[in-house]
């Protein structure tokens, strides 16, 4: 099977819908992030409390939001996340390590108090652990007459904590739902209707990040990429000329800046993981320019009379069929990341949707362009193009053409 | 030829062998096959669930304590040596950073007396440096190096000591390191994996432990300005006032009058553990070290009647009477519950901590979105996977089967590779799988596109596969090259999660290179030799 033979589409003659198109994309994203005074940072870099919980039923959000606010001083965030599980996303502003652990604290006491019903002393079995539940149920099974021994207890604590977690996504509706367990008698589901009450909500995780780490996350990763991006640079200028390693970069930084902007407009945070799937779609980018500037130069080499554009043109279709296909492909993994892989790789697999069709497309649009651009002033600069373009240094071996 | 090929399957086997050795080790049973694979390929804290805290030493705590200590002798001394002045005082650095401007400042040494003061100080406390600030008054700083020195000192035993303490709560496999230089960063990061009570851990962590058994000059007093009007608003010498534990059921506050050179310390402890006192309330009880036992015999005997305060972490939690003498025992009452009454021995066993630490990061991922990560992850895996193989075998049919077999062997090895590194799989690093991936597949198409070529133009079917590698192989090398290139800074510059992505993205691509080039080239040839006239490739 075979998609595209011998192609022969004109990208360099159409560049400019796409240049045009490229830079309305840019702009957009950069007035979204003027408008909102820079990206939406997540609390990796910008610090604060997020705390996520899943709920039975809908969370009394503004409730909730009000209990908090009372207590903890900026703006509060409470959202419904909706969802099968009916999310609840708490969130803070940044605050000092100190004012940190308290109001983790009274996050959690106001999660209790608006939403677990009063349990009468009774522990709450969807958010005990399991040293707590296993202390908890210790002497009223002994006074039931199911005294079991130390191990015993924490076998079966840690089978009921593995069920409620792995089975039910860490919220039960009744207790009953243990009844089928391994080692949970009647005499057990007694004691544990006695002594536990479900309540509605189980938080899944925690974050709270101190202002000095954030502030060291966000210039670390900032730094590493700039480095990163620079040593690409280099490289690509010693084995090509320096004018495909500036392109090549400026065509993945216009990928970076194109997807946070989109991450502005679509008011989605950039978190640590974000950053991640942003090196992933420079190096993804990277790949992609690198292909055709390598079969650019292998073409110069061969084609010493055709001018430029129409060898880079030419170059792009030989390689048409490849980037067709491996961005195909690649776009498969993602895409199947995006629609499976859950709430906590959302963000990541959004950002690397978006890179790898920008990516692709900036290979193409974008560098090649600036090459041709450049050999232009160039060319005009030494007097009407009596020079070739120039054979870029390249080890290339030879042994391959007959 | 076929000499040739043979010795490369060997190499092929041979490594195909260890990378599944390093994955699943030699099971014996099902079990022990999940129990290998779970402990060869380590997942991170964000996949499956557990605490990941920063801790930032105060290493100005232990800074302000060892200029305190200083002081204390150096009345001494000047006090042996007959040496007046008018007072010795510290500043008051709060923060990390202020921690190197700690001074010691000496008022009023009489003007005869300098050269005795000056012989003293420069005889017995190497580690400072004297600066005359006046004719009479002194200033004290610590040497950088002494400094420097203490500080790491600082940092090493916070981290044995929750070391210790954690341990003993047996939670499994925890680690603590120190993050970034020993000489400028304070900061520990202690990962707990699988902790579903985060509250408690850090709580036991961050409890300072400081007991010291104090005698009771005076008190108690309902308020701090009631103690002082007593005694006409200045303290007696070498005594100070610490506030009383509140206990359930009191209201108002106690403040106690304490000598402030204690009789025993945490120091002198040997043994700690929950008990039951005579109400059935729960408490912790201490036994002491021979040393602190002997020295307790004495005190005590010698002060029956009087009472004697046992003061934790700045605060008295009781002082009762001493009915007769004691020689290695006492208790801590206060404890809310048997589970306060045991972190309190468990602290306490494992000893004090140097200074203060200040949480600066918190990340606690419950077990239950561990285990949804993980099993959404699995999930968006295989189908990605699935769809990447099914469109490679459609597209490429025979040479295909290649490109799959290349892309199998890769994750292989990049598991395994992970597995002999000690490495983590995290998030970050399933994103460097990805494009490993992503390369991979890559590769294979630019070698499959470019064979395709050369047939096309032409080639016969040998010619052609060799032609197709050879120039495909620059291109896969360029790719490569600059992908490690920026791997490398990423290392070096960058923190946790993007170092995570670097590692594996490295071991991938190098795996990469192996696989799509040598690999994918030996099944080619030995595919082409096993055939007598080659004139068709299934590609």
């Amino acid at each position: 099977m075979e998609i595209f033979k011998n192609t022969n589409f004109d990208f360099l003659g159409k560049k400019w819908p796409f240049i045009i198109a490229s830079l309305l994309l840019t702009t957009a994203g950069l007035v979204s992030l003027a408008l909102r005074g820079g990206p939406r940072y997540g609390i990796d870099f910008r610090g604060g409390i997020i705390v996520d919980v899943t709920c039975q039923g809908t969370p009394p959000v503004n409730l909730i939001r009000g209990a908090l606010s009372k207590r903890i001083s900026g703006q509060i965030e409470v959202q419904n996340t909706g969802g099968a599980r009916n999310g609840l996303l708490i969130g803070t502003e940044s605050m000092g390590e100190k004012e940190l652990a308290s109001a983790r604290q009274i996050i959690t006491e106001t999660l209790e108090s608006t939403m677990g019903q009063p349990g009468g002393g009774k522990l709450d079995f969807n958010n005990a652990s399991a040293q707590a539940l296993a202390d908890r149920l210790r002497d009223p099974l002994a006074r039931s007459g199911a005294a079991l021994s130390e191990p015993q207890l924490q076998e079966l604590t840690g089978r009921l904590l593995q069920f409620r977690d792995r089975n039910r996504s860490g919220l039960l509706s009744s207790v009953d739902e243990l009844a089928s367990l391994q080692g949970v008698t009647p005499a057990v589901l007694n004691t544990l209707k006695q002594e536990c009450y479900l309540a509605p909500f189980h938080v899944q995780s925690v974050q709270a990040v101190g202002p000095k780490v954030g502030g060291e996350l966000r210039s670390q990763a900032v730094l590493a990429t700039l480095y990163a991006l620079g040593g690409m640079l280099v490289y690509i200028a010693f084995r090509f000329e320096w004018i495909y390693g500036l392109a090549a970069v400026i065509a993945v930084f216009h990928d970076t800046i194109i997807t946070i902007g989109l991450f502005s407009i679509f008011n989605k945070e950039i978190t640590l993981t974000v950053i991640a799937a942003l090196l992933t779609l420079v190096g993804y980018s990277m790949n992609d320019t690198i292909v055709v500037f390598d079969r650019i130069r292998e073409n110069l080499k061969i084609m010493r009379r055709e001018k430029l554009e129409s060898l880079i043109n030419k170059s792009i279709n030989q390689t048409l069929s490849r980037t067709i296909l491996t961005s195909g492909l690649t776009f498969l993994t993602v895409i199947s990341l995006f629609v499976f892989g859950g709430q906590v790789l959302h963000g990541f697999s959004f950002a690397l949707v978006v890179g790898i069709i920008i990516g692709t497309y900036s290979s193409v649009f974008i560098a090649s362009p600036i090459v041709v651009f450049w050999q232009d002033i160039a060319e005009r600069r030494k007097g009407r193009g009596m020079t070739p373009p120039a054979a870029p240094p390249a080890v290339a071996a030879q042994k391959a053409v007959k | 030829m076929t000499k040739g090929v043979r010795t490369r399957v060997i190499v092929i086997a041979g490594v195909l062998l260890l990378a599944l050795y390093g994955i699943v080790g030699l099971p014996k049973s099902t079990s022990d096959l999940a129990a290998n694979l779970e402990r060869n390929i380590r997942l991170g804290l964000d996949l499956r669930g557990g605490t990941f805290l920063v801790l930032e030493v105060q290493v100005q705590d232990a800074v302000k304590a060892e200029a305190d200590r200083t002081i204390e002798t150096l009345k001494e001394d000047l006090r042996k040596s007959s040496v007046d002045y008018t007072g010795i005082e510290r500043n008051d650095p709060t923060t990390i950073a202020q921690a190197d401007q700690i001074e010691i400042g000496i008022k009023g040494v009489p003007a005869g007396r300098t050269g005795d003061f000056r012989s003293i100080v420069s005889e017995r406390y190497t580690t400072w440096i004297l600066t005359p600030v006046s004719s009479t008054d002194f200033r004290l700083t610590m040497k950088p190096t002494e400094m420097i020195a203490l500080k790491k000192d600082t940092i090493e035993r916070t981290r044995q000591t929750i070391e210790n303490r954690i341990n003993s709560l047996g939670v499994g496999e925890t680690t603590i390191q120190q993050r970034g230089r020993a000489e400028a960063d304070y900061e520990l990061v202690v990962e707990l994996p699988g902790v579903d009570d985060p509250a408690r851990v850090k709580q036991i962590m961050q409890t300072a432990a400081m007991l010291e058994l104090k005698a009771v000059q005076d008190g108690p007093f309902g308020s701090r300005e009631q103690a002082l009007a007593k005694h006409g608003g200045v303290l007696p010498l070498n005594t100070q006032l610490m506030r009383g534990a509140v206990r359930a059921g009191e209201n108002g506050e106690s403040w106690y009058l304490l000598s402030r050179n204690a009789v025993v310390t945490g120091r002198d402890l040997r043994n700690a553990r929950p008990g039951r006192g005579e109400m059935g309330q729960w408490e912790t009880e201490f036994s002491l070290n021979k040393d602190g036992a002997r020295r307790f015999g004495n005190y005590t005997g010698a002060n029956i009647g009087n009472r004697l305060a046992i003061v934790l972490d700045g605060v008295v939690r009781s002082a009762p009477v001493i009915q007769n003498r004691i020689e290695d025992s006492g208790r801590i009452m206060g404890a809310r519950d048997q589970q306060d009454a045991s972190d309190l021995a468990l602290v306490l066993r494992a000893g004090s901590l140097p200074a203060g630490i200040i949480y600066g990061e918190e990340r606690t991922v419950g077990p239950s979105l561990g285990a949804d990560s993980i099993r959404e992850g699995i999930t968006a895996g295989i189908v990605g996977l699935a769809a990447v193989i099914l469109a490679m075998l459609v597209y490429y049919k025979g040479a295909g089967v290649n490109a799959v077999l290349a892309l199998v062997l890769n994750a292989i090895i990049l598991l395994a590779a992970l597995g002999y590194f000690g490495a983590v799989l995290t998030l970050p690093g399933i994103a460097g799988v990805i494009l490993t991936i992503g390369m991979a597949v890559d590769s294979n198409v630019l070698i499959f596109e470019r064979i395709r070529e050369e047939l096309r133009s032409g080639k016969g079917v040998i010619a052609a596969v060799d032609t197709g590698f050879s120039k495909a192989f620059l291109t896969i090398i360029d790719t490569h090259v600059t992908t490690v290139v920026s791997c490398a800074f990423l290392f070096m510059f960058g923190t946790g999660p993007v170092k995570g992505f670097a590692v594996t993205l490295v071991i991938g691509l190098i795996a990469n290179i192996f696989t799509a080039v040598f690999v994918s080239r030996t099944l080619f040839d030995w595919h082409l030799n096993s055939q007598r006239q080659v004139t068709q490739l299934s590609i």
